[in-house]
């Protein structure tokens, strides 16, 4: 699916300064020799297996598939990774690469804080420098994980730029690779950016899709009939559908960030309010003005607060293998809310986009029929912010 | 010809940034005119993008400003307009992809040509992205303009062999900003720059006194100066045509 310059049908590219235009040409060598070196392999999934705790678990939820009284409903246990989230997977495979590339410093985006924190996590593990950009307004909303970053011996940079979220953020983060990029590897989080980041991205997260269909078809002698994952720039969910792709049996679907709602300003719901733009290195699809200025987007959850969408789900939307569909603040904090109660889960709420549609969908699908919702990450780092979302005010 | 020859045609170019509409087009109007009569050979009039990605906090601050006024490309190519009404100076506009993509790409690009752009800098579009714009602009006689940077290394004799206009030759790593000084080898990069073409290189990035000027257009064709230039609108507002009037002609005289 991928063509030479990185492309997903026309979506992808190398948008990005001429002065990084070195350091994407040397990541992209690195990764083309190493993906297919067995010590490079089996390193990874030492770290994978030992550290991480992979396999992440594919848990049946009895009591929430009997409630909706639909499909049977599975869990991809991603927030049982170390660090609490699948960010990890992504982190071990980057950081692993740059330390055979030579690179002794680290430095990343973060949006709700898990790419910030596995970032730093694996820069600990790994001896190396880790520097995290992050808006100013998500170190406010998420203060336990710029604590966890601290601990664990990163740098955190509050961006103040433009509306001080992950764009902003990500946008630091690149300026600050052009000025340092000799020893420095940006560990981007998510499948965007230019290429060769969307693949390395799905790449290393595919491992998700890989295990759930040795799973499922170990306990249910089948494939799934849907998988269903929360969509920010969409790695989880890349991850996520990665193996099912060439399966055409099994729907896949993206949940986005819908905010307030797709009928306000107040959204960050990229398929359903965007258009086709070029912004951070890549084409794709982008909420945006008329004139091209790049909207201020809103969600609750801080890790879905994109304005964009890698460049292959904006494909995989374009040939209608994945179906893209908006999840509300609202929607979003009742499904956090309903799988802590049913089955003492509490997903983060990126992840509890993806919880909100299978509750919308599964009534309506047979008794026969499965889904897998990825629980991308755990939600203790949410639960202060869910509870002034209902006018609790609690201190971390 | 590329009309942009002509900038090089006076001794040394020296090539002033504005933000357009930062404070307001009228401040940029005037400014623009105050640069010419006192020595600029080259203007590069920057559209304001919500997040330029290349730009230092200085030209961040200019991109918001401006757009926060109210500032779109429409009424940017109509000051384009009243300023061809006066002056016949070459002139570029510098944008991100997403302005020119959004826009309709031909659309923009033929616009420019009607109005009287000579040619276009696009910081996030490097030489493997070009076709994205470079049929339109061969179509209409905008000349593309590519950069070089000090990490170019072997792609230096490439991107110059089909360079068109100028080349702008990025000074340093990172983003726009004054420096205090600039360490990169540019004399060797510029040497390979001239085995391959006979295009003029200006260069730019963190130049902002007559004398780091001097020394990059002894070393080039041209120097290239924003941050400093948006320093005084920032502080002057309103009042800064003036002040980048004497500003432009201590540079224009230390090359």
């Amino acid at each position: 699916m991928t063509n030479k310059k990185g492309r997903f049908g026309v979506h992808g590219g190398q948008y990005i300064p001429e002065t990084l235009m070195s350091a994407v040409i040397e990541l992209e060598e690195a990764y083309e020799h190493y993906k297919n070196d067995p010590d490079f392999n089996r390193e990874l999934t030492a770290l994978f297996n030992d550290y991480a705790g992979r396999p992440s678990r594919l848990y049946y939820a009895e009591k929430m598939t009997k409630d909706l009284g639909g499909a049977k409903i599975y869990l991809k246990r991603e927030d049982l990774n170390h660090t609490g989230a699948h960010k990890i997977n992504n982190v071990l495979g980057q950081a692993l690469l740059a330390k055979k590339m030579g690179k002794t410093r680290l430095i990343a985006e973060t949006g709700a804080g898990q790419h910030g924190v596995a970032t730093a996590t694996a820069a600990a593990l790994m001896g190396m420098e880790c520097v995290v950009f992050m808006g100013e307004e998500d170190t406010i909303r998420q203060a336990l994980n710029v604590y966890r970053m601290r601990l664990l011996g990163a740098t955190v940079v509050p961006v103040k730029t433009g509306t001080a979220t992950l764009k902003d953020a990500v946008s630091e983060a690149m300026r600050e690779w052009s000025s340092r990029i000799s020893d420095t590897h940006y560990c981007l989080g998510s499948v965007m950016g230019p290429h060769p980041f969307p693949t390395i991205v799905r790449d290393f997260q595919a491992v998700i899709s890989k295990e759930i269909k040795e799973q499922i078809l170990e306990k249910e002698g089948r494939l799934p009939d849907a998988v269903i994952a929360c969509v920010g720039g969409g790695s989880n969910a890349i991850g996520s559908f990665y193996h099912f792709i060439n399966e055409p049996s099994v729907r896949l679907i993206g949940c986005e960030a819908a905010g307030k709602g797709i009928d306000t300003f107040e959204t960050a719901a990229t398929v359903s309010t965007g258009r086709l733009g070029i912004f951070h290195g890549m084409k794709s699809y982008f909420c945006q003005d008329e004139y091209g200025q790049i909207a201020p987007v809103y969600s609750i959850s801080a890790g879905l607060d994109y304005p964009g969408i890698g460049p292959e789900h904006a494909h995989l939307h374009d040939t209608g293998r994945a179906e893209y569909v908006p999840v509300t603040d609202d929607e979003a904090v009742n499904a956090f809310e309903y799988l802590a109660r049913t089955e003492g889960i509490i997903p983060a709420i990126e992840s509890a986009h993806a919880v909100a549609h299978a509750i919308k969908t599964a009534p309506e699908m047979d008794k026969d029929k499965i889904i897998v919702i990825t629980i991308s990450g755990r939600g203790d780092k949410d639960c202060a912010a869910i509870a002034r979302y209902r006018g609790e005010d609690i201190h971390e | 010809m590329s009309n942009i020859r002509k900038a090089f045609e006076n001794g040394k170019a020296f090539i002033p940034f504005i933000t357009c509409g930062d404070p307001d087009l009228e401040t940029t109007y005037k400014s623009v005119m105050a640069a010419i009569e006192n020595g600029a050979d080259l203007i590069e009039l920057g559209i304001p993008f919500s997040d330029p990605t290349a730009e230092g906090p200085v030209i961040q601050g200019a991109n918001l400003r401006a757009l926060s006024g109210g500032v779109t490309t429409d009424k940017i190519f109509d000051l384009v307009k009243r300023l061809r009404g006066e002056t016949d100076i070459p002139m570029v506009f510098m944008t991100y992809a997403n302005v020119v993509f959004s826009y309709g790409s031909e659309k923009f690009i033929s616009i420019c040509s009607d109005i009287g752009i000579d040619g276009l800098i696009i910081p996030d579009l490097p030489y493997e992205e070009k076709d994205e714009f470079l049929p339109y602009c061969k179509k209409y006689g905008v000349d593309l303009i590519s950069l070089i940077a000090p990490t170019s290394g072997g792609r230096v004799a490439m991107i110059a062999k089909e360079a068109e206009g100028f080349i702008y030759v990025v000074s340093s790593l990172g983003v726009t900003g004054t420096r205090c000084s600039i360490e990169t080898d540019l004399s060797s990069i510029v040497d390979i720059i001239r085995e391959n073409t006979d295009v003029p290189c200006a260069i730019g990035f963190g130049i902002s006194t007559p004398a780091q000027a001097h020394d990059m257009a002894a070393i080039a064709d041209g120097a290239i100066v924003g941050s400093a230039i948006i320093k005084l609108l920032e502080q002057y507002g309103k009042d800064a045509p003036e002040y980048i009037g004497s500003y432009v002609k201590s540079m224009k005289e230390a090359l």
